[in-house]
């Protein structure tokens, strides 16, 4: 339990960012949904057709939503130049504040639509206009619903806010998406706790404010008003004082090998007098327009990633050819600067449990192609949608009986329960040693080299000290210790590490 | 005490004879196929006390809404003060018009001094506390009725409210749709009896929708008896209880009228 509190403690800039993200989308829906809601009542066609829409945007799943914004923003960067910034706090604002437009409008247009008749017939017998009753009548009336719907959206809200994470918002979704990669459960209690806690604070001070209004109690709901400015403005003040211009953005992506990495980097640009944040969990279609952007500035990414991804290439000329054209053409299409490889690969390759795979007779793919209609794959999320899945099916042949997505972490576990027969394991992975998988040989190179990359933003490639300081990692990781370390924080016993520590025992096994 | 208002209310007496503040003209109101008034045309001549009597859906409260544009006419004309209502700015007519009805619609968020200052703060005005405590007299509430909420009065104190907010802007006339039917039998007949009393005091030109024809004969100078959306008769109290009227109208007197017969004969038998 105390680690769970010494981990709270220290979240205090992920809690401001988190209810400065949650109140502006909040604000925002609020500054959206009245006025539409104003209308809606005076038109049952525009209430059907708003309603409608907000309902429909609620059945699209959070995290989806979140993600959607990313091409979104991408396209209207042709509209709004190439500042219009596509991750981090204008998407998440946007995909929350439309989260919150179901609930605030829905009670207003409700609240309007039960208004006693006769108020409104008095209203106009007294010879309101239509400005005056809805100020003076309509307003007052149905502010206590309308602060329920208030309400009800702000814990949504502060709820799918930890879903920002994964669009490169911190808040108090990092702790809880860094615990889910590394199985670290005292950080996703932790993360959990503060955001349920916040949202129970919230849904408090507002349920004050709501009473007030229907009891007609100024000082009730102006004191609830008072404690929600009071925490906002903390939150605010909080912030300010956080990353400045000269401040490094580390990204990782959502699995320990990328975390480890970033925390070693991340301490050598320490070492070296850098100031440093990190953006953790990021989604890894969402990593590379980052670094482009220069929203963060240093990432690890892998030649096969941004080959198939963002090169759109599906052929496959070697590794070395492979890096350089790599190079050379993000210099000249993305802006970003490669600093150089790692030494390792963190390919795809194809894992099944060794008694497995000799009962079937498999040690290459080729073995496997006959077989495979019986068998079930095992893929992380997005493997079955990837070209390298895609090559590996054309070269073979291959026609698989099932295929299932597990998280990384949770992929090995279905392997070792037999819930897959193979899996799409990544070559540095630490729990293939261990486990003793086997992995199947890939004799036709369908599968691209994954060689690990330091990639740098337009913004600091060159700065001469930031490459001085990190120019020894380059080719001094072998793929034996980065199994080792991505083993020891994905382990499930008492010897497991946070990334940090494996961080450091690498860097001194390398000879930092 | 009446400020203002007094003189054109008196130019209003002064026309009684020849003009009327209040002209229908050949006025229509139909929903869809429904005939709701159908092509009414009279007068309501200023000062006088009007009662208009029918059963549900005879059109009653339809032509009385046309006054404040409540409804609006969809075939001929309503004249107020000479001006066809459509024409006047809506927020100025119905502050000219006093409206009291059933369901009295009395702001629940706001006092009752703020409810009956509503009319003349919407024309810009601030009521004084003295001339509250003034329109609560007139209707017979303590001037520490003031500061209540709505809903901490009774029916009758409620209508009173009502009433006296009516009354706030000096109207030139008052129309209530029903005021009383919501209350109790001695309440009513006591606000019967109170805003008779109003009428004659400010010298107002009154016109209430009833079905009460009971209520109508007591309180009423002029009887109007509506029937599907026409006016079938048009007679004074005396008139009608003298068999005037038609057959609609007798039907209707005859109810109080057998009442009080079989009320008179019960005293009679009583040893």
């Amino acid at each position: 339990m105390s680690e769970i509190f010494d981990i709270m403690l220290g979240l205090g800039d992920k809690f401001a960012a988190h209810i400065v993200l949650a109140a502006s989308a909040i604000g925002l829906g609020i500054l959206v949904a009245l006025p539409l809601a104003i209308w809606a009542s005076r038109s049952p066609t525009v209430a059907r057709i708003t309603l409608g829409f907000a309902s429909l945007v609620q059945t699209i799943p959070a995290l989806a939503l979140l993600a959607l914004f990313f091409p979104i923003l991408l396209s209207l960067r042709a509209v709004f130049g190439e500042d219009l910034p596509t991750l981090g706090f204008l998407p998440a604002l946007l995909a929350l504040a439309l989260y919150a437009l179901l609930p605030i409008l829905r009670n207003a247009v409700t609240a309007q639509a039960n208004l006693d008749p006769q108020l409104l017939e008095a209203a106009d017998g007294v010879g309101m206009t239509g400005w005056q009753k809805l100020r003076l009548v309509e307003a007052p009336l149905s502010a206590p619903f309308i602060m329920a719907g208030i309400r009800t959206a702000s814990v949504w809200t502060i709820g799918a806010a930890t879903l920002s994470t994964t669009i490169g918002q911190p808040g108090l979704g990092d702790p809880i998406f860094a615990g889910l990669q590394t199985q670290n459960w005292a950080l996703v209690v932790a993360g959990c706790l503060a955001s349920a806690g916040l949202a129970l604070a919230a849904d408090a001070l507002l349920g004050m404010v709501e009473r007030g209004l229907a009891n007609r109690q100024k000082w009730q709901w102006a004191a609830g008003l008072l404690g929600v400015a009071l925490g906002l403005g903390a939150a605010l003040y909080a912030q300010g004082g956080g990353e400045d211009e000269d401040t490094i953005i580390i990204a990782s992506k959502q699995f320990s090998e990328n975390l480890i990495l970033s925390r070693l980097i991340g301490s050598q640009l320490e070492e070296a007098g850098y100031s440093v944040a990190y953006r953790d969990g990021l989604g890894s279609a969402v990593v590379h327009s980052a670094v482009a952007s220069s929203s963060v500035d240093i990432s690890v990414d892998y030649t096969g990633t941004i080959w198939t991804n963002e090169m759109k290439r599906t052929d496959n000329p070697g590794r070395e050819a492979m890096y350089e054209t790599i190079v050379q053409w993000e210099r000249e299409n993305t802006g970003i600067g490669i600093l150089g490889r790692l030494g390792f690969e963190n390919a795809y390759a194809f894992a099944m449990r060794a008694d497995r795979a000799a009962q079937l007779g498999a040690t290459t793919l080729e073995d496997i192609v006959p077989i495979a209609p019986q068998l079930t794959f095992g893929g992380d999320p997005e493997f079955f949608e990837r070209p390298e899945w895609k090559a590996v099916r054309d070269a073979y042949g291959l026609r698989v009986g099932e295929t299932r997505n597990f998280s990384p972490t949770f992929m090995y576990n279905a392997l070792k329960s037999g819930e897959a027969d193979a899996i799409s394991a990544y070559t540095s992975d630490g729990r293939l040693a261990v486990d003793r998988f086997v992995i199947l040989e890939d004799p036709r190179e369908a599968l691209p080299s994954y060689d690990a990359m330091v990639m740098l933003s337009p913004r600091i490639k060159d700065d001469a000290a930031l490459i001085e300081a990190l120019t020894p990692l380059v080719g001094a990781i072998p793929v034996e210790l980065m199994r080792e370390a991505n083993y020891s924080v994905d382990r499930e016993d008492e010897e497991k590490v946070t990334p940090d520590v494996a961080a450091e025992r690498l860097a001194e096994k390398i000879g930092l | 005490m009446l400020k203002g208002r007094q003189l054109p209310i008196m130019s209003a007496h002064d026309e009684s004879a020849g003009g009327a503040l209040i002209r229908f003209e050949n006025a229509q109101r139909r929903y869809g196929e429904v005939v709701a008034v159908g092509g009414v045309t009279l007068d309501i001549a200023a000062g006088s006390f009007v009662a208009l009597v029918g059963s549900s859906g005879s059109g009653k409260s339809t032509l009385l809404k046309m006054v404040n544009t409540l409804v609006e006419p969809t075939g001929g004309r309503v004249l107020f003060a000479g001006d066809d209502v459509t024409t006047v700015p809506q927020a100025q007519l119905r502050r000219r018009v006093g409206y009291v009805f059933q369901g009295i619609g009395l702001f629940p968020h706001y006092t009752v001094a703020e409810n009956i200052a509503m009319g003349p703060r919407l024309a810009g005005e601030k009521l004084g506390e003295e001339r509250i405590a003034e329109l609560l007299e007139l209707v017979e509430l303590e001037s520490d009725m003031a500061s209540r909420m709505p809903d901490e009065l009774s029916g009758g104190q409620r209508q009173r409210v009502g009433v006296a907010r009516a009354l706030a802007n000096d109207p030139e006339i008052l129309i209530m749709d029903e005021p009383f039917g919501a209350l109790d039998p001695i309440t009513r007949d006591a606000l019967g009896e109170k805003v008779r009393e109003l009428h004659v005091k400010l010298g107002l030109t009154t016109v209430m929708v009833t079905h009460d024809m009971a209520e109508a004969l007591l309180l009423a100078d002029r009887v109007l008896v509506m029937s599907a959306g026409e006016v079938v008769a048009d007679e004074s109290p005396r008139a009608l209880l003298g068999g005037a009227g038609g057959e609609v109208a007798q039907s209707l007197v005859a109810v109080p009228r057998e009442q009080a017969e079989r009320l008179a004969h019960m005293e009679d038998n009583t040893p």
